[in-house]
Protein backbone atom coordinates (compact mmCIF):
# COMPACT_ATOMS: atom_id res chain seq x y z
CA UNK A 1 0.00 0.00 0.00
CA UNK A 2 1.19 3.10 -1.10
CA UNK A 3 2.21 5.84 2.00
CA UNK A 4 -0.24 8.05 0.60
CA UNK A 5 -3.36 5.45 1.18
CA UNK A 6 -2.24 4.82 4.46
CA UNK A 7 -1.71 8.58 5.40
CA UNK A 8 -5.73 8.92 4.40
CA UNK A 9 -6.32 5.71 6.08
CA UNK A 10 -5.03 7.03 9.55
CA UNK A 11 -6.71 10.61 8.75
CA UNK A 12 -9.70 8.81 8.64
CA UNK A 13 -9.41 6.59 11.98
CA UNK A 14 -10.96 7.68 15.12
CA UNK A 15 -7.80 7.45 17.10
CA UNK A 16 -5.48 9.73 14.62
CA UNK A 17 -8.13 11.55 13.35
CA UNK A 18 -8.01 15.07 15.36
CA UNK A 19 -3.63 14.80 14.93
CA UNK A 20 -2.51 17.85 12.43
CA UNK A 21 -1.61 16.47 8.58
CA UNK A 22 2.07 16.78 9.63
CA UNK A 23 1.87 14.27 12.52
CA UNK A 24 -0.03 12.20 10.03
CA UNK A 25 2.65 11.99 7.70
CA UNK A 26 4.91 10.72 9.83
CA UNK A 27 3.13 8.43 11.65
CA UNK A 28 1.99 7.12 8.56
CA UNK A 29 5.88 6.13 7.50
CA UNK A 30 5.78 3.67 10.81
CA UNK A 31 2.83 2.16 9.63
CA UNK A 32 1.81 -1.13 7.42
CA UNK A 33 -1.84 -2.83 6.99
CA UNK A 34 -2.09 -6.05 8.75
CA UNK A 35 -4.81 -9.10 8.62
CA UNK A 36 -5.33 -11.54 11.37
CA UNK A 37 -7.38 -14.66 11.01
CA UNK A 38 -9.94 -15.24 14.07
CA UNK A 39 -8.19 -17.43 16.87
CA UNK A 40 -4.52 -16.19 15.74
CA UNK A 41 -2.47 -14.97 18.99
CA UNK A 42 -1.37 -10.88 17.84
CA UNK A 43 1.00 -9.90 21.20
CA UNK A 44 1.77 -12.59 23.89
CA UNK A 45 2.37 -11.47 27.60
CA UNK A 46 6.27 -10.48 28.01
CA UNK A 47 7.00 -10.95 24.72
CA UNK A 48 8.30 -7.69 22.83
CA UNK A 49 6.70 -5.08 22.15
CA UNK A 50 7.92 -3.91 18.88
CA UNK A 51 4.76 -2.57 17.82
CA UNK A 52 1.36 -1.87 18.65
CA UNK A 53 -2.26 -1.83 16.58
CA UNK A 54 -4.98 -0.03 15.64
CA UNK A 55 -8.27 -1.70 14.24
CA UNK A 56 -9.96 -0.52 11.31
CA UNK A 57 -12.14 -3.92 11.62
CA UNK A 58 -12.83 -6.66 13.48
CA UNK A 59 -12.90 -7.54 17.23
CA UNK A 60 -9.76 -8.15 19.33
CA UNK A 61 -9.68 -9.54 22.76
CA UNK A 62 -7.39 -8.96 25.62
CA UNK A 63 -6.62 -10.97 28.13
CA UNK A 64 -4.69 -11.70 31.28
CA UNK A 65 -2.98 -15.09 32.03
CA UNK A 66 -2.31 -16.23 35.35
CA UNK A 67 -0.74 -20.03 35.89
CA UNK A 68 -3.46 -22.85 36.79
CA UNK A 69 -5.76 -20.62 35.71
CA UNK A 70 -7.49 -20.66 32.17
CA UNK A 71 -6.98 -17.23 30.32
CA UNK A 72 -8.87 -14.23 31.78
CA UNK A 73 -10.34 -12.63 29.58
CA UNK A 74 -10.29 -8.63 30.52
CA UNK A 75 -11.79 -6.58 27.63
CA UNK A 76 -12.67 -6.88 23.96
CA UNK A 77 -12.09 -4.02 21.43
CA UNK A 78 -13.25 -3.23 17.90
CA UNK A 79 -12.85 -0.49 14.75
CA UNK A 80 -11.52 2.89 16.47
CA UNK A 81 -9.60 1.31 19.25
CA UNK A 82 -5.88 0.63 19.83
CA UNK A 83 -4.34 -2.15 20.71
CA UNK A 84 -1.03 -1.66 22.65
CA UNK A 85 1.02 0.73 24.72
CA UNK A 86 4.04 -1.06 26.21
CA UNK A 87 6.00 -0.12 23.16
CA UNK A 88 6.64 3.40 24.79
CA UNK A 89 7.80 2.22 27.89
CA UNK A 90 11.14 0.56 29.02
CA UNK A 91 11.42 -2.61 28.72
CA UNK A 92 9.39 -2.59 25.76
CA UNK A 93 7.13 -5.88 26.47
CA UNK A 94 3.75 -6.83 26.18
CA UNK A 95 1.47 -6.85 29.47
CA UNK A 96 -1.46 -8.68 28.23
CA UNK A 97 -2.30 -10.93 25.51
CA UNK A 98 -4.20 -9.92 22.41
CA UNK A 99 -6.08 -12.55 20.61
CA UNK A 100 -8.10 -11.64 17.39
CA UNK A 101 -11.96 -13.17 18.12
CA UNK A 102 -12.81 -12.18 14.28
CA UNK A 103 -11.22 -11.92 11.06
CA UNK A 104 -9.80 -8.52 11.49
CA UNK A 105 -8.42 -5.44 9.52
CA UNK A 106 -5.40 -3.89 11.17
CA UNK A 107 -3.09 -1.04 11.24
CA UNK A 108 0.58 -2.15 12.22
CA UNK A 109 2.28 0.40 13.69
CA UNK A 110 6.60 0.25 14.51
CA UNK A 111 7.04 1.11 17.74
CA UNK A 112 10.61 1.38 17.61
CA UNK A 113 10.47 3.81 14.43
CA UNK A 114 7.70 5.91 16.32
CA UNK A 115 9.35 6.16 19.69
CA UNK A 116 12.16 7.50 17.63
CA UNK A 117 10.32 10.00 15.61
CA UNK A 118 8.60 11.05 19.10
CA UNK A 119 11.89 11.63 20.50
CA UNK A 120 13.56 13.77 17.30
CA UNK A 121 10.17 15.58 18.02
CA UNK A 122 8.80 16.28 21.07
CA UNK A 123 5.58 17.99 20.16
CA UNK A 124 4.91 14.78 17.86
CA UNK A 125 6.12 12.64 20.98
CA UNK A 126 3.40 14.77 23.27
CA UNK A 127 0.37 14.80 20.62
CA UNK A 128 1.42 10.75 20.62
CA UNK A 129 1.73 10.69 24.19
CA UNK A 130 -1.54 12.33 25.36
CA UNK A 131 -3.59 9.91 22.63
CA UNK A 132 -1.97 7.07 24.88
CA UNK A 133 -2.88 8.86 27.76
CA UNK A 134 -6.23 8.74 27.31
CA UNK A 135 -6.36 5.20 26.49
CA UNK A 136 -5.03 4.18 29.31
CA UNK A 137 -7.79 6.55 31.32
CA UNK A 138 -10.40 4.95 29.60
CA UNK A 139 -9.12 1.26 30.09
CA UNK A 140 -8.30 1.60 33.86
CA UNK A 141 -11.76 3.76 34.29
CA UNK A 142 -13.32 0.45 32.81
CA UNK A 143 -11.46 -2.01 34.67
CA UNK A 144 -12.80 -0.09 37.73
CA UNK A 145 -15.97 -0.33 36.85
CA UNK A 146 -15.82 -4.26 36.04
CA UNK A 147 -14.52 -5.02 39.20
CA UNK A 148 -16.72 -2.89 41.09
CA UNK A 149 -19.10 -5.20 39.65
CA UNK A 150 -22.61 -3.20 39.52
CA UNK A 151 -24.51 -5.35 38.26
CA UNK A 152 -24.32 -7.93 41.34
CA UNK A 153 -27.41 -7.99 43.13
CA UNK A 154 -28.64 -5.83 46.41
CA UNK A 155 -30.14 -6.63 48.98
CA UNK A 156 -33.95 -5.03 49.00
CA UNK B 1 -55.92 1.14 35.80
CA UNK B 2 -58.01 -1.70 37.65
CA UNK B 3 -58.80 -0.28 40.87
CA UNK B 4 -59.63 3.32 42.29
CA UNK B 5 -57.98 2.64 45.48
CA UNK B 6 -54.31 2.75 45.26
CA UNK B 7 -54.20 1.30 48.80
CA UNK B 8 -56.51 -2.06 47.95
CA UNK B 9 -54.42 -4.95 46.14
CA UNK B 10 -56.52 -6.95 43.80
CA UNK B 11 -55.73 -10.19 43.32
CA UNK B 12 -53.70 -11.98 40.73
CA UNK B 13 -53.08 -15.78 39.33
CA UNK B 14 -49.80 -16.82 38.50
CA UNK B 15 -49.67 -18.36 35.13
CA UNK B 16 -46.24 -19.14 34.44
CA UNK B 17 -42.66 -19.09 35.93
CA UNK B 18 -39.66 -18.70 33.79
CA UNK B 19 -35.81 -18.74 35.08
CA UNK B 20 -34.26 -16.06 33.10
CA UNK B 21 -30.80 -16.31 35.25
CA UNK B 22 -29.94 -17.96 38.14
CA UNK B 23 -31.47 -15.38 40.13
CA UNK B 24 -34.12 -13.75 38.19
CA UNK B 25 -37.47 -15.04 37.00
CA UNK B 26 -39.97 -13.92 35.38
CA UNK B 27 -43.59 -14.03 36.40
CA UNK B 28 -46.27 -14.04 34.16
CA UNK B 29 -49.64 -12.98 36.12
CA UNK B 30 -53.26 -12.93 35.35
CA UNK B 31 -56.33 -10.75 36.53
CA UNK B 32 -59.03 -10.93 36.90
CA UNK B 33 -59.70 -7.63 34.27
CA UNK B 34 -57.59 -6.17 31.43
CA UNK B 35 -54.45 -4.14 33.32
CA UNK B 36 -53.29 -1.56 31.02
CA UNK B 37 -50.17 0.55 32.06
CA UNK B 38 -47.46 2.58 30.08
CA UNK B 39 -43.76 1.46 29.60
CA UNK B 40 -41.75 2.09 32.81
CA UNK B 41 -44.87 1.96 35.21
CA UNK B 42 -44.14 -0.16 37.99
CA UNK B 43 -46.30 -2.26 39.95
CA UNK B 44 -46.42 -3.57 43.89
CA UNK B 45 -46.84 -7.35 44.49
CA UNK B 46 -47.67 -8.18 47.82
CA UNK B 47 -47.64 -11.68 48.96
CA UNK B 48 -49.15 -11.91 52.08
CA UNK B 49 -47.28 -12.42 55.36
CA UNK B 50 -44.16 -11.32 53.36
CA UNK B 51 -44.75 -7.76 52.24
CA UNK B 52 -44.79 -6.01 49.46
CA UNK B 53 -41.95 -5.01 46.79
CA UNK B 54 -42.13 -2.31 44.18
CA UNK B 55 -41.67 -4.18 40.87
CA UNK B 56 -41.27 -2.90 37.27
CA UNK B 57 -43.88 -4.01 34.31
CA UNK B 58 -41.54 -6.40 31.74
CA UNK B 59 -44.21 -6.64 29.77
CA UNK B 60 -45.99 -5.52 26.43
CA UNK B 61 -48.44 -2.75 26.70
CA UNK B 62 -50.64 -4.12 24.09
CA UNK B 63 -51.26 -7.48 25.94
CA UNK B 64 -53.17 -6.40 29.00
CA UNK B 65 -54.40 -10.11 29.66
CA UNK B 66 -50.98 -10.71 31.31
CA UNK B 67 -48.99 -9.07 33.56
CA UNK B 68 -45.28 -9.19 33.18
CA UNK B 69 -42.63 -8.85 35.79
CA UNK B 70 -39.15 -9.69 35.85
CA UNK B 71 -37.79 -10.10 39.37
CA UNK B 72 -34.48 -10.36 40.66
CA UNK B 73 -34.26 -12.25 44.28
CA UNK B 74 -32.65 -10.22 46.99
CA UNK B 75 -34.99 -10.44 49.97
CA UNK B 76 -37.72 -11.70 51.84
CA UNK B 77 -40.26 -10.36 49.80
CA UNK B 78 -38.35 -11.27 46.15
CA UNK B 79 -37.61 -14.71 47.61
CA UNK B 80 -41.66 -15.28 48.31
CA UNK B 81 -42.21 -13.94 44.16
CA UNK B 82 -39.99 -16.73 43.31
CA UNK B 83 -41.15 -19.27 45.21
CA UNK B 84 -44.72 -18.80 43.77
CA UNK B 85 -46.23 -21.58 41.47
CA UNK B 86 -48.69 -21.55 38.48
CA UNK B 87 -51.95 -21.22 40.17
CA UNK B 88 -51.07 -19.58 43.23
CA UNK B 89 -52.39 -16.25 43.93
CA UNK B 90 -50.48 -12.81 44.97
CA UNK B 91 -51.88 -9.37 45.59
CA UNK B 92 -51.06 -6.66 42.84
CA UNK B 93 -51.77 -2.72 43.26
CA UNK B 94 -50.56 -0.59 40.52
CA UNK B 95 -49.78 0.35 38.03
CA UNK B 96 -47.88 3.42 39.25
CA UNK B 97 -45.28 6.11 38.14
CA UNK B 98 -44.20 8.23 35.37
CA UNK B 99 -43.61 6.61 32.03
CA UNK B 100 -41.02 6.75 29.71
CA UNK B 101 -42.01 10.18 27.59
CA UNK B 102 -43.22 7.86 24.49
CA UNK B 103 -44.87 10.82 23.58
CA UNK B 104 -41.87 12.59 22.30
CA UNK B 105 -40.19 10.11 20.55
CA UNK B 106 -41.80 10.50 16.77
CA UNK B 107 -39.43 11.28 14.07
CA UNK B 108 -36.54 10.95 16.78
CA UNK B 109 -33.70 8.68 17.14
CA UNK B 110 -34.01 6.75 20.33
CA UNK B 111 -31.14 5.33 22.20
CA UNK B 112 -32.01 3.20 25.28
CA UNK B 113 -28.85 2.19 27.60
CA UNK B 114 -29.77 -0.22 30.12
CA UNK B 115 -27.43 -2.50 32.62
CA UNK B 116 -27.81 -6.20 34.69
CA UNK B 117 -31.99 -6.46 35.87
CA UNK B 118 -32.30 -2.50 34.13
CA UNK B 119 -33.62 -4.03 31.10
CA UNK B 120 -36.74 -5.03 32.96
CA UNK B 121 -38.22 -1.82 33.22
CA UNK B 122 -37.05 -0.71 29.66
CA UNK B 123 -38.42 -3.91 27.86
CA UNK B 124 -41.59 -2.83 27.67
CA UNK B 125 -40.27 0.53 25.83
CA UNK B 126 -38.31 -1.65 23.36
CA UNK B 127 -40.86 -3.72 22.55
CA UNK B 128 -43.16 -0.49 21.73
CA UNK B 129 -40.51 1.73 19.94
CA UNK B 130 -40.08 -1.44 18.14
CA UNK B 131 -44.09 -2.03 17.06
CA UNK B 132 -43.58 2.00 15.87
CA UNK B 133 -40.42 2.06 13.92
CA UNK B 134 -41.83 3.57 11.15
CA UNK B 135 -42.77 6.81 13.06
CA UNK B 136 -39.14 7.19 14.74
CA UNK B 137 -36.06 7.04 13.46
CA UNK B 138 -33.33 4.80 14.28
CA UNK B 139 -33.64 2.63 17.27
CA UNK B 140 -30.26 1.45 19.13
CA UNK B 141 -30.57 -0.84 22.35
CA UNK B 142 -27.42 -0.90 24.04
CA UNK B 143 -26.87 -3.42 27.11
CA UNK B 144 -24.25 -4.10 29.76
CA UNK B 145 -24.78 -7.64 31.80
CA UNK B 146 -22.71 -8.93 34.85
CA UNK B 147 -21.95 -11.94 32.43
CA UNK B 148 -23.26 -13.98 29.67
CA UNK B 149 -25.23 -15.99 32.02
CA UNK B 150 -26.67 -13.26 33.56
CA UNK B 151 -28.31 -11.41 30.62
CA UNK B 152 -31.92 -11.27 30.36
CA UNK B 153 -34.33 -12.14 27.85
CA UNK B 154 -31.23 -13.50 26.03
CA UNK B 155 -33.24 -15.46 23.35
CA UNK B 156 -35.41 -12.01 22.57
CA UNK B 157 -32.43 -9.73 22.60
CA UNK B 158 -30.87 -12.29 19.35
CA UNK B 159 -34.02 -10.91 17.90
CA UNK B 160 -34.32 -7.75 18.50
CA UNK B 161 -30.68 -7.43 16.90
CA UNK B 162 -32.09 -8.83 13.09
CA UNK B 163 -34.90 -5.92 13.60
CA UNK B 164 -32.76 -2.87 14.72
CA UNK B 165 -29.13 -1.91 16.20
CA UNK B 166 -28.96 -3.95 19.46
CA UNK B 167 -25.67 -4.44 21.24
CA UNK B 168 -24.64 -6.15 24.54
CA UNK B 169 -21.66 -6.30 26.50
CA UNK B 170 -20.65 -8.27 29.59
CA UNK B 171 -18.20 -6.85 32.93
CA UNK B 172 -16.57 -10.68 33.06
CA UNK B 173 -16.48 -13.62 31.07
CA UNK B 174 -15.31 -17.33 30.13
CA UNK B 175 -12.65 -17.36 27.38
CA UNK B 176 -15.42 -19.28 25.21
CA UNK B 177 -17.25 -16.12 25.28
CA UNK B 178 -16.73 -14.76 22.08
CA UNK B 179 -18.84 -11.55 22.65
CA UNK B 180 -18.15 -7.54 23.69
CA UNK B 181 -16.76 -7.10 27.24
CA UNK B 182 -15.97 -4.09 28.81
CA UNK B 183 -18.30 -1.35 30.16
CA UNK B 184 -21.34 -0.67 28.17
CA UNK B 185 -20.52 2.67 28.02
CA UNK B 186 -18.02 1.49 25.29
CA UNK B 187 -20.49 1.02 22.88
CA UNK B 188 -22.27 3.96 22.63
CA UNK B 189 -21.19 5.37 19.17
CA UNK B 190 -22.68 7.97 17.46
CA UNK B 191 -22.84 6.60 14.17
CA UNK B 192 -26.12 5.20 16.09
CA UNK B 193 -28.07 8.24 16.67
CA UNK B 194 -28.19 11.84 15.96
CA UNK B 195 -26.91 13.48 19.03
CA UNK B 196 -28.47 16.99 18.33
CA UNK B 197 -32.20 14.66 18.16
CA UNK B 198 -32.04 11.62 19.95
CA UNK B 199 -34.24 10.51 22.98
CA UNK B 200 -32.15 8.34 25.51
CA UNK B 201 -34.04 5.64 27.79
CA UNK B 202 -31.87 4.91 30.57
CA UNK B 203 -32.06 2.14 33.56
CA UNK B 204 -29.50 0.37 35.38
CA UNK B 205 -27.21 1.14 38.46
CA UNK B 206 -26.62 4.42 39.24
CA UNK B 207 -23.06 4.34 38.64
CA UNK B 208 -23.53 3.08 35.41
CA UNK B 209 -25.90 5.80 34.60
CA UNK B 210 -23.68 8.44 35.60
CA UNK B 211 -20.86 7.34 33.41
CA UNK B 212 -23.75 6.61 30.43
CA UNK B 213 -24.87 10.23 31.12
CA UNK B 214 -21.52 11.46 31.07
CA UNK B 215 -20.91 9.42 27.79
CA UNK B 216 -23.99 11.27 25.92
CA UNK B 217 -22.75 14.80 27.56
CA UNK B 218 -19.71 14.77 25.67
CA UNK B 219 -21.63 13.93 22.34
CA UNK B 220 -24.07 16.86 22.69
CA UNK B 221 -26.98 15.00 24.01
CA UNK B 222 -28.92 17.73 25.91
CA UNK B 223 -29.96 17.05 29.54
CA UNK B 224 -33.65 17.36 28.80
CA UNK B 225 -33.47 14.71 26.27
CA UNK B 226 -31.50 12.09 28.96
CA UNK B 227 -34.33 9.84 30.78
CA UNK B 228 -33.53 8.18 33.67
CA UNK B 229 -35.46 5.26 35.99
CA UNK B 230 -34.58 5.74 39.31
CA UNK B 231 -34.86 2.91 42.38
CA UNK B 232 -35.47 3.71 45.82
CA UNK B 233 -36.96 1.71 48.87
CA UNK B 234 -40.96 2.74 47.89
CA UNK B 235 -43.21 1.21 50.04
CA UNK B 236 -46.95 3.29 49.49
CA UNK B 237 -46.52 3.94 45.87
CA UNK B 238 -48.59 7.15 46.16
CA UNK B 239 -46.29 9.47 47.43
CA UNK B 240 -47.65 9.33 51.09
CA UNK B 241 -45.09 7.89 53.19
CA UNK B 242 -41.76 9.36 52.13
CA UNK B 243 -39.75 6.04 51.64
CA UNK B 244 -38.53 6.83 48.58
CA UNK B 245 -37.95 10.47 48.96
CA UNK B 246 -35.47 12.16 46.60
CA UNK B 247 -34.45 15.46 46.99
CA UNK B 248 -38.14 17.09 46.52
CA UNK B 249 -39.44 14.33 44.38
CA UNK B 250 -41.30 10.78 45.80
CA UNK B 251 -39.50 8.17 43.21
CA UNK B 252 -42.84 6.30 43.44
CA UNK B 253 -45.11 9.47 42.04
CA UNK B 254 -42.77 11.88 40.32
CA UNK B 255 -40.72 8.87 38.99
CA UNK B 256 -39.40 6.48 38.78
CA UNK B 257 -38.66 8.33 34.91
CA UNK B 258 -37.20 11.47 35.75
CA UNK B 259 -35.15 13.68 32.84
CA UNK B 260 -32.13 13.89 33.67
CA UNK B 261 -32.30 17.74 34.00
CA UNK B 262 -35.30 17.31 36.94
CA UNK B 263 -32.50 15.44 38.87
CA UNK B 264 -29.51 16.83 37.86
CA UNK B 265 -28.37 18.17 41.17
CA UNK B 266 -29.23 15.60 43.34
CA UNK B 267 -27.72 12.53 40.92
CA UNK B 268 -24.46 11.14 43.01
CA UNK B 269 -24.91 12.45 45.90
CA UNK B 270 -23.92 10.03 48.19
CA UNK B 271 -26.71 11.06 50.92
CA UNK B 272 -29.79 11.53 49.08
Amino acid sequence: MMKHELHEILRQHDFFKDLPEDDLLVISGCAKMVMIKAGEVLAREGSDANNFYVVRMGKLRIEQQAPAMKPQPIQTIGCGDVAGWSWLFPPYRWSFDVIALEDSRLICLDGACLRGKCENNHSLGYRVVKKFADVLRQRLHAASLQAMDVYAPRED
Amino acid sequence: MITTDVLAPVVATVREIQQETQDTFTLTLETPEPFNFKPGQFNMLYIPGAGEAAVSISGDVTQPHELIHTIREVGNVTRGLVALKPGDQLGVRGPFGRPWPMDVVDGRDVLVIAGGIGLAPLRPAVLALSAKRAEIGRLTVIYGARSPEDMLYAREFLGWKDAFVARATVDTASPSWRGNMGVVTKLISPVDFDPTRVIAMICGPEIMMRFAIRSLSALGVEDDRIFLSMERNMKCAAGICGHCQYGNYFVCKDGPVFDYDQVRKLFGVKEV
